[in-house]
């Protein structure tokens, strides 16, 4: 049997003063004529060390982060960034992540910006406690700072004498500010940056350890349940809570408007209940839903803002052929294997929710709004919950917490959304259409290029509370704020819409389309998969016109030098110069991308074979290799890209929101099909290309793009059909292969 | 109150005969392994092993569970002395959120109990009950792998 958490494990029990992020900043004298550079990640926002940094007693390190473990192992990353700089053992090094009471506000744990923004702060921050502590230690033993070695959080002279952090960190302050760059190692000497460490949660999570917000279990908590409204905007007419509330186990029935929920004892009786209440409700449903049949050309043709993304114009060469193509990806869902889950507890003067959010500071906010309550008497706790792909339930589990907690003080309250719940509730990743032109010359270099495309939004975030789903089910709902787009360089639907490649005109257009169908926001990677899926198809259609080999196509067009080592190293390790004897039904593909043209580079080289008689692709080898700057973790690096391969081949060969003219009805796994194990790669291989010293890009998303575009590449190579709709399902694949 | 063995242990548990054994797992006995992932036998995340086949918790009630073993992860093996198929996952760093890789371990426990040396085929078919959103599939597979070459070496030498 495994422990209890007790409420003191799940807040932390600190020793030692702590000084939160939140403590005012000491102004900054600096001269009006050299203000001073910024500061490096998230010191940016959060300058001061013992913020980031905490020498503990004994010696060992707190470090602290306002980002979240999803899954993609960023606990172990940023504790070898933390080992490193301060020259202690990984072991010693114990991280807090995401709390609005203990750690700084970094937003969201989002864009595959937690090595640039946490990872650079936590790497200077680090460096800098460092050289105070080593400086404190000098003092004390009147010896120069540069005659002195550190060891495992020991700092030795040259004589013996020694001091530990501990000890000299009871006599040192890190309520300091941070400064721009300092006592930074040279790459060259990391011994714990650059291994493959393992990753520090797997043992718990391979034993049964409490590892999951879903794991949580306090004194005398009550399990809940909510019974959703059917469709978008349904109000409720009629509801049995009094039947209900008879039920055994059954503690309370909260109706509220249209909000409804039961609370019982245990949690298979809150699911009985939750089924009776559901059973006794009836709703008048008045939302109108699109058919699926006309997404996303109702997304081509809704009113859109165009928002210009760049122009090129220089000199070229006369164009002599020019292709044109359409590209569409329909709704996808985060769809994690692990429904929702939150617990709250509201205590006299402190709501406090253990959410798996990707922001627990911008949902206090919301939550405070929701809840029509001061924010500083809400504390969100991230703790793990089934992998994030994006803005998924999470935020709206921990608000149905929260609601319920409110009607049941001093109760702990955890809530799980049912399967049905998570798939029609989630907001889903946007339907997207891209346009694209292109003219060849007579060299086969594209002179010419144009790029439109159309998508709802990808953040509805709840930053406000009008945006966390319970709202507009509440009698007095919050107003719900517009959408709006993301800016580039990062960009929203246009993201990765603005080619890498050195064309000398183009032309690219953002439609914005700010009517939403369906319920949409962040889903792994946000525009950048349907642009990348287009733009390197479509590159590998112009290869194709223009006679040339579509690996040396994109050389000839791309100038920056990781670029093309990336695509170097995909198409060496994949022996594309070397192919194999064709054989029916079987193709290869390659595509590459830079995320946001800014992030981490991503080429990838398969294989496939396409089954005559059904359209069914069976995917062979892949290949892909990575530059993401600096690797922390070279094997953390190689398992994300190796997920994002298999989760985009995922999407791109089976997924679909399918809803009717009221409701979605992929309500469980049989109508949102995801990839079996018997259809996963043969093989995949991930090859990362380290860059000591150069900054941290990020990895999360950077292979979602490039694996759907090699599919359908490689699709076109095994079939000469080309396939620009997704998914590439096997109804469409044979349709097209006209069999 | 109604008998149930679980890892070896007996417990009586008040619950209803109609509680499904992933309710009983997680609430009446803290583990923590199982988890819920669909109610509906379609993804595996609740897979534990009843009298050693594997069955998916969410749909297996109570009643039908008088006098047979049941086996959840925590009975395998613990962090300190993890069993052959926890090692192998560990060792091949085969998971990303995890979520799913109780349910995995169990499953593919199972497998190699029935069929010591499958073939690839083999493995992936009797993988496929079991879902994985993260894409670890890879890493699942070669850890499943690296598990049955461990659990054949260290077999005894069948005589003859």
């Amino acid at each position: 049997m495994t422990p209890v958490l007790s409420r003191r494990d799940l807040l932390g029990s600190g020793g030692g003063l702590l000084v939160m992020a939140a403590m005012p900043v000491a102004p900054v004298t600096s001269s009006p004529l050299a203000p001073p550079p910024p500061l490096p990640g998230s010191l940016r926002t959060t300058p001061l060390l013992d913020a980031w940094i905490h020498v503990r007693p004994d010696g060992g390190i707190t470090a602290f982060t306002g980002k979240a473990e999803l899954g993609q192992g960023l606990t172990t990353a940023l504790i070898q960034v933390v080992a490193e700089e301060l020259d202690v053992a990984p072991a010693r090094v114990a991280l807090i992540t995401a709390d609005t009471g203990r750690t700084p506000n970094e937003g969201f744990t989002a864009g595959s910006h937690s090595m640039q923004d946490s990872g650079t702060a936590l790497l200077n921050a680090a460096a800098q406690a460092r050289l105070l502590l080593v400086a404190q230690a000098a003092a004390e033993l009147g010896v120069a700072e540069k005659s002195l070695t550190v060891a495992n959080g020991v700092v030795h002279a040259p004589g013996g004498a020694s001091r530990t952090y501990g000890a000299l960190a009871a006599k040192l302050s890190l309520h300091t500010r941070a400064t721009p760059s300092a006592g930074l190692k040279d790459p060259a000497t990391y011994r714990v940056i650059g291994r493959s460490l393992p990753r520090i949660d797997i043992p718990a999570k391979l034993t049964g350890a409490p590892s999951y917000v879903q794991d949580i279990r306090l004194p005398g908590m009550l399990h809940a349940r909510a019974v959703r409204q059917p469709s978008a905007g349904a109000i409720l007419l009629h509801a049995d809570t009094d039947a209900v509330s008879r039920l055994p186990g059954v503690v309370k029935v909260i109706r509220d408007g249209s909000y409804l929920a039961v609370v019982a004892a245990k949690e298979w009786q809150a699911i009985q209940a939750m089924r009776a209440l559901a059973a006794s409700a009836t709703w008048r449903e008045t939302t109108t839903l699109p058919e699926q049949s006309a997404i996303p050309g109702l997304i081509r043709t809704l009113p859109s803002r165009d928002i210009p993304v760049l122009t090129w114009t220089h000199p070229a060469a006369p164009p002599v052929k020019r292709l044109r193509a359409r590209f569409t990806r329909p709704y996808e869902m985060h769809a994690a294997i692990g429904p929702s889950c939150a617990v709250a507890l509201a205590e006299p003067n402190e709501l406090i929710v253990w959410t798996h959010t990707q922001g627990v500071f911008p949902l206090r906010t919301a939550l405070a709004q929701l809840l029509r309550m001061p924010k500083d008497q809400i504390r969100c706790i991230q703790v793990e919950g089934s992998g994030c792909y994006g803005h998924n339930g999470a935020d709206d589990a921990a608000a149905d917490a929260a609601l319920i907690a409110r009607a049941l003080p001093g109760r702990p309250i955890r809530v799980q959304w049912m399967r049905e719940q998570e798939n029609t509730s989630e907001p889903f990743g946007s339907a997207m259409v891209g346009e694209v032109s292109a003219a060849l010359d007579a060299a086969g270099r594209i002179v010419d290029w144009d790029y439109g495309v159309w998508s709802n939004t990808h953040n509805t975030r709840p930053v406000v509370g009008g945006l966390l789903l319970a709202n507009a089910a509440l009698p007095d709902p919050l107003p719900v704020p517009p959408p709006e787009p993301i800016p580039m360089p990062e960009g929203g639907g246009d993201r990765n819409s603005n080619p890498i490649y050195a064309f000398p005109n183009a032309h690219v257009v953002y439609h914005f389309v700010p009517e939403m169908p369906l319920r949409v926001s962040a889903l792994r990677s946000l525009g950048a998969h349907l642009n990348i899926f287009a733009l390197e198809s479509f590159m590998d259609e112009l290869a194709h016109a223009a006679g040339a080999d579509p690996v040396a196509f994109r050389l000839r067009h791309l100038t920056d030098p990781r670029g093309r080592a990336a695509i170097a190293a995909a198409a060496d390790r994949f022996g594309w110069a070397t192919p194999s004897p064709r054989t029916p039904g079987h193709g290869r593909g390659f595509a590459f991308a830079r995320y946001k043209n800014l992030g981490a580079y991503c080429a990838v080289a398969l294989d496939l074979t396409v089954e005559h008689e059904t359209g069914r692709i069976q995917l062979g080898r892949v290949v892909a290799a990575v530059d993401s700057g600096q690797a922390i973790n070279p094997d953390g690096i190689r398992n994300q890209i190796e997920g994002a391969i298999v989760q985009s081949a995922s999407w791109t060969l089976y997924e679909e929101v399918r809803f009717d003219r009221r409701r979605i009805t992929s309500t469980d796994w049989s109508f949102y099909p995801i990839l079996r194990f018997p259809a996963a790669p043969a093989s995949v291989e991930v090859h990362v290309l380290d860059r000591p010293g150069q900054p941290f890009l990020g990895t999360g998303e950077a292979g979602q793009g490039p694996m759907a575009a090699a599919i359908a590449n490689a699709l076109f190579d095994a079939t000469g059909a080309r396939l620009r709709d997704l998914p590439l399902s096997a109804a469409r694949v044979k349709a097209a292969i006209g069999v | 109150m109604t008998g149930l063995t679980v890892n070896g242990q007996h417990h009586e548990v008040d619950a209803t005969p109609d509680t499904p054994l992933l309710y009983v797992l997680r609430d009446d006995l803290e583990l923590n392994g199982a988890k819920f992932g669909c109610g509906l036998g379609q993804c595996g995340a609740c897979t534990v092993l009843v009298d050693g086949a594997p069955v998916f918790s969410c749909l297996t009630p109570l009643a039908l569970l008088a006098g047979r073993k049941v086996t959840t992860i925590e009975g395998l093996g613990t962090i300190a002395a993890p069993g052959p198929v926890q090692r192998a996952f560990i060792e091949e760093q085969a998971a990303q959120c995890g979520y799913c890789i109780a349910g995995m371990v169990m499953r593919a426990h199972a497998l190699l109990a029935r069929t010591p040396d499958p073939t690839e085929q083999e493995i992936r078919d009797g993988m496929n009950p079991n879902l994985c959103r993260c894409g670890t599939h890879m890493r699942i597979l070669a850890a499943v792998r690296r598990a049955a070459a461990a659990m054949r070496s260290a077999a005894p030498v069948q005589a003859g």
